[in-house]
């Protein structure tokens, strides 16, 4: 299981730390929001008022500027089978559900409901890093991604290279801002907001290795508890991202949460991209030379 | 599940669309004259026709300053533009490019200005090569820039997209050439112009067929009606420009005003295609999942666990020793 990126942790040397992330279990989020009210309180982030979606309790809509982190709300006619038993935590306990854990059926209503805290995923190959023409965005000692305030000049070029649409700009401030996985409380030992406010250990925040192995445990767990969409989500360092510092357990696809099922570092692509603007300005002086040099005495 | 029942989250879009305003495809236009014009200056020079190759340059000289101006204007922090040369990043198309742009620049003021005042005559000797050389990567790295993103109406056309940017390059600088030239003194501009319209026009119509339904925010909505302007235009010109360009100075200037506007339309067209393509999560995540439904992809997620086969599962994950 490799953990290591471009240049964590060969730039740091002895002073890199250990990489962290974190791992949220969306199988015990209970859409509290206290993760969002605790990451507005401490990074000072200024109020986001959105009105009202009706997207079920979800008012927040999505990460962006002032959003560092967003609880989804999801609700689900459950499956068929489910109708034929009126109680609902009956047919979730069926299979042993219950006592996994798992607190997504709402009794009597019907409805299965999904919740998951989203937040940046501080990508093993973070396009958004790689695109920043100023180094305003850059790879911390922790292995975290951080846009330097200081130094971004709103270009917004990261905006639509991060396949997971996390960074945005502030209008009224002109510069981009998303997650540092509050790298201030790191420098201080202390746990990202976050994850000290969640009341069910839903996010959890560790060293990135010990997490994946609790997931690993808690997928296990799951799956035998008959929730066969249970799924690990940018756990892996073989995806279009090379795996992420922030991590998903889900309890269905990822896009139904408003997650990229298949994203890719465009990095990835650029070779090919470089080649083609290459030879097409190989193609442009030909078509020059060819108009300028190609006619009859004139 | 079918591509055509793609989930989504209560119908949000998954990746933010660029918050680039109406300066960026003007850049886009402005940066492939400059660039471009560069090249035709400096060829028409070489031949001796220092009419055509006067206006040229000053075409060129238009766009280059012109498109600094723009960039800054878009920027978040306008008083920030010079962080833009705080390092050359090859990963980053627009640091690559800040620096085209820089060196472009200040080539072709000198070439320039040795053109129209005689100024700098030993320097212009290497800008005038400089600017013309530059000038290519400047008309085509602004596709690989918008390619190399997540939006998918860019990215999975990165391709041909830069082609179809040079081909829009070398129209506008025939474009303007032609407009600006006297009428036997500019059939090198006439050519440069016919041979642009006729591959950028191609190009374009082959990338978006190519794209298949990602290509769709390029035949409906804002995407195709810049399209579809563009076309026009640049057709409208062609046909004139082709047909009594080489006769009449006024048949020439109109001709260059039309395929100069197609040329800024279809820059404008790729620009808002890019844009209906983030914001709906249909182009985003229904290309995704059909390729994982096709096994060509993994995907990002997993439901096998890796958890050691036969081990029990259950007791506190929080329990469980780090490998």
């Amino acid at each position: 299981m490799s953990l290591q990126t471009v240049s964590w942790p060969s730039t740091y040397g002895e002073r890199a730390r250990p990489r962290v992330g974190f791992f949220t279990d969306t199988s015990v989020c209970i859409g509290c929001k206290a993760c969002e009210v605790a990451c507005k309180e401490w990074n000072q982030i200024p109020m986001s008022i959105q009105g009202f979606t009706g997207h079920s309790y979800d008012n927040t809509v999505a990460l962006g500027a002032d959003t560092w982190r967003h609880v989804a709300f999801v609700e689900q006619r459950v499956a068929a089978d489910a109708r034929e038993e009126p109680d609902l935590v009956a047919v979730a306990s069926r299979d042993g559900a219950i006592d996994a854990g798992l607190q997504t059926y709402q009794e009597g209503d019907g409805i299965r409901w999904l919740m998951a805290s989203d937040v940046c995923k501080h990508c093993t190959h973070a396009a958004c890093l790689e695109v920043c023409p100023t180094g305003a965005l850059f790879r911390t000692e922790y292995g975290t991604v951080v846009v330097q305030e200081d130094v971004c000049n709103g270009c917004g070029y990261c905006v639509p290279a991060c396949p997971f649409g996390v960074l945005d700009q502030r209008r009224e401030d002109g510069r981009v801002w998303k997650c540092t996985l509050c790298y201030d409380r790191l420098k201080d030992d202390q746990e990202p907001a976050c994850a000290q406010a969640c009341p069910t250990n839903s996010i959890q925040f560790g060293e990135l290795g010990e997490l994946r192995t609790r997931a690993e445990h808690r997928l296990a767990e799951l799956q035998q508890a008959g929730q066969e969409r249970a799924q690990l989500y940018l756990a892996d360092e073989e995806d279009g991202i090379g795996g992420a510092g922030a991590f998903f357990l889900l309890l269905d696809d990822p896009e139904v949460y408003g997650l990229p099922p298949d994203p890719v570092d465009t990095r990835r692509d650029l070779g090919e991209i470089w080649r083609a603007a290459g030879l097409a300005a190989l193609g442009l002086a030909a078509v020059l030379a060819g108009a300028a040099l190609g006619g009859r005495g004139d | 599940m079918t591509e055509d029942a793609v989930r989504s989250y209560h119908g949000q879009p998954v990746i933010k669309e660029p918050i680039w305003s109406w300066e960026i495809p003007c850049y886009f236009f402005a940066g492939g004259l400059a660039g471009s014009s560069a090249g035709l200056a400096w060829a028409a020079g070489l031949r001796g026709n220092h009419v055509l190759a006067r206006r040229a340059w000053a075409a060129a000289q238009a766009g280059i300053l012109v498109s600094p101006a723009l960039l800054v204007s878009d920027l978040g922090r306008p008083d920030r533009f010079l962080n833009m040369l705080r390092m050359f990043k090859v990963t980053s198309p627009m640091s690559v490019g800040s620096w085209i742009l820089s060196g472009s620049g200040a080539a072709t003021t000198v070439a320039a200005a040795n053109a129209w005042a005689g100024a700098f005559p030993r320097l212009s000797r290497a800008a005038r090569p400089a600017a013309a050389l530059l000038g290519l990567p400047l008309s085509t790295y602004t596709a690989a820039l918008v390619a190399n993103t997540a939006v998918p109406a860019w990215h999975e056309a990165r391709r041909i997209l830069p082609a179809v940017f040079g081909s829009g390059a070398a129209l506008s600088a025939g474009a303007a050439a032609v407009a600006a030239t006297p009428v036997e003194h500019a059939a090198p501009a006439r050519r440069l112009a016919l041979a642009g319209a006729a591959l950028e026009v191609g190009l374009k119509k082959a990338m978006e067929r190519r794209l298949g339904e990602i290509g769709e925010p390029y035949r409906s909505g804002p995407g195709a009606r810049f399209g579809h302007l563009g076309e026009g235009l640049i057709g409208a010109g062609a046909l004139l420009l082709a047909g009594r360009g080489g006769r009449s100075r006024a048949a020439a200037a109109a001709a260059g005003a039309l395929m100069a506007g197609g040329a800024l339309s279809a820059r404008w067209s790729v620009f808002k295609a890019g844009f209906d393509s983030a914001s709906d999560p249909r182009y985003v995540v229904g290309p995704q999942r059909a390729a994982i439904d096709r096994g060509e992809r993994r995907g990002a997620a997993r439901r096998r666990s890796r958890a050691l086969a036969g081990e029990p599962a259950a007791g506190s994950p929080a329990t469980v020793p780090a490998a």
